[in-house]
């Protein structure tokens, strides 16, 4: 079958592989109809999540149709059209019972490597190396999907596939920093960065009640969409201070919420940008944690703080002192995707949430490596590239 | 006069070394008396334990251990998990291999604390969700390169590795 794949750092093609096979009896293979870049991805691109190999297939939001089953599977059935999240959930440890999908115990084949570098197993991930579990990407014609049965959703009648698309990662990683970073009706909220996480993020906190909500990002076309999309203020942090703005904004307090949509490769208009770059380069630093330092300092006294990008490693100037003094709260994770698909469906098919609208190019897998450069270069205003395969 | 002057030169560079010297003696004295990093004097003996969100009486039916932790050749312990974690499962190897024996024995991928620590996540997954995950590397997508290949040893033990 025909498969996008990562050859090296930056370099990415289109290749022949094998076929995947169903190897667990709770497997299903699934014929994927569409599959999107993320902004995860380009971490991987960037040769920033070391244990990739060359060949491996990238991609891990996406929905298709199930083809065929293993003997354990018992709620899906050939011919489901579903979407699948990211994170593999076995749905039975502790974590999954628990609703924290992306700490599953059972999911990563490998679990030396994250147990050795976090202290802790955590769970596998579609496309995302052999650190996660070394499962190959959705950027193909076929995917095998591990317990099938807690990791795929029937897409519902009426909903459109580049709708449910988004269900697979952005909406529930947006939603889950809104409601674990703990927005409540009449709060304030800051969401630095204005990719698709983070006006999924934004869009998730005016649903739970935010009053205001305020995106920040430097791209006119994201800044526009997410004001248009979202319909939220917005921040664009290469013409002004942030935290004197969002001080301005919010009574000299701050925002009650920051959510940080960005991760390990920020970008700011400062001496920031040139220390961290430079130290990253060294290797003194693994992720470059901007965008974490602005949102530690701009929240609120007694407000929280939810990282949603990816960081891997270790970062420099980390504000303590500010999170500790502040009474802050910061949390983090990896989506715990199957704890919200299935609300984010209903209110998909409600119109409440329209996420297609991230889909601003539609192309073929074949198309893959320029979409992938569109996309790492936000050529054309790319907000996110999505390939289908079968088109 | 330029006797004199070579006399001063080395008399200031006699002073210099000495002052180097005593600098280096102060370091490495004081180095002496920073604690070297902690090394876990149990290693070898320690036990390995795994908690596994089933109660007791379906992890050890009537007293059996579960597979494949029946089959290894361990010292087993368990016990009810806090809250409702599920239980408790404790194993270590009988036979305790320390210092360089453990390290060639590691090497060798005969460690047999690595079989005891498979031997606990398998029987979880089992318990658990009825199966142990493969993965798709079983049909590689990938080709030989220089870098896969030094990522191939760092990543060789990482199925049976970690800090479990």
């Amino acid at each position: 079958m025909k498969a996008l794949c990562w050859q090296g750092v930056n370099e990415l093609s289109v290749e022949q592989v094998p076929d995947p096979a169903i190897l667990n009896a709770q497997d299903a293979i699934v014929k994927v109809t569409a599959s999107t870049t993320c902004g995860s991805d380009l971490h991987l691109l960037g040769g920033y999540i070391p244990a990739m190999r060359a060949g491996d297939v990238i991609g891990h939001e996406f929905i298709g149709e199930i083809v065929d089953v293993g003997p354990e599977v018992s709620r899906h059935r050939p011919g489901d059209r579903v979407v699948v999240c990211s994170i593999i959930g076995c749905g039975r440890c502790w974590a999954c019972r628990h609703d924290e999908w992306s700490l599953c115990e059972n999911s990563n084949p490998k679990p030396g490597v994250t147990d050795l570098m976090w202290g802790g197993t955590t769970a596998g991930i579609f496309g995302y190396s052999h650190a996660m579990g070394g499962f190959r990407g959705s950027h193909a014609e076929y995917i095998r999907v591990p317990f099938v049965d807690y990791n795929a959703f029937t897409v519902p009648e009426g909903v459109s596939d580049l709708d449910a698309l988004f269900a697979s990662d952005a909406a529930p990683t947006g939603w889950m920093g809104a409601e674990l970073g703990g927005v409540r009706p009449g709060d304030v909220v800051a969401v630095w960065g204005c990719g698709g996480v983070g006006q999924m993020a934004a869009r998730a906190a005016l649903l739970l009640g935010a009053e205001r909500v305020i995106a920040i990002d430097r791209y006119p076309e994201r800044l526009a969409m997410a004001a248009r999309h979202v319909g939220c203020e917005v921040i664009d942090y290469t013409s002004t201070d942030v935290t004197a703005e969002l001080r301005e904004r919010t009574g000299g307090r701050g925002p009650d919420v920051c959510v940080e949509a960005v991760g390990m490769e920020a970008d700011s208009t400062g001496i920031q940008r040139v220390y961290d770059g430079i130290k990253q380069q060294l290797r003194l630093e693994q992720d470059r944690p901007i965008a974490v330092r602005e949102a530690i300092h701009a929240c609120r006294k007694g407000g929280s703080v939810f990282v949603l990008g990816v960081f891997a490693g270790f970062v420099d100037k980390f504000p303590l002192g500010a999170l500790m003094n502040k009474g802050l709260t910061l949390r983090g994770a990896q989506q715990h995707g199957q704890r919200y698909i299935p609300k984010l469906l209903d209110l998909i098919a409600k119109g409440d949430l329209k996420p297609s609208y991230l889909a601003t190019h539609t192309m073929t897998l074949d198309e893959g490596p320029k979409g992938y450069d569109m996309f790492k270069h936000k050529k054309d205003g790319c907000v996110r590239a999505v390939f289908r395969p079968w088109a | 006069m330029e006797g004199a002057k070579a006399m001063k030169r080395l008399v200031a560079g006699a002073a210099a070394l000495a002052a180097a010297g005593l600098g280096v003696a102060r370091w490495a004295a004081s180095h002496r008396r920073v604690p070297s990093a902690a090394k876990d004097p149990l290693e070898s003996s320690r036990w390995l334990g795994i908690t596994i969100n089933r109660p007791p009486d379906e992890v050890a039916p009537a007293g059996h251990l579960p597979e494949p932790l029946a089959r290894v050749d361990a010292e087993v312990r368990m016990n009810r998990a806090p809250g409702d974690r599920g239980t408790e499962i404790y194993a270590r190897p009988r036979e305790h291999r320390a210092g360089a024996d453990a390290v060639l024995a590691r090497l060798r991928g005969e460690d047999p604390r690595t079989t005891v620590r498979t031997a606990l996540r398998e029987t979880k997954s089992l318990l658990e969700t009825g199966d142990v995950l493969r993965s798709d590397e079983e049909i590689a997508t990938t080709r030989p390169t220089l870098p896969g290949k030094v990522l191939d040893m760092a990543l060789g033990r990482a199925a049976e590795g970690g800090r479990l």
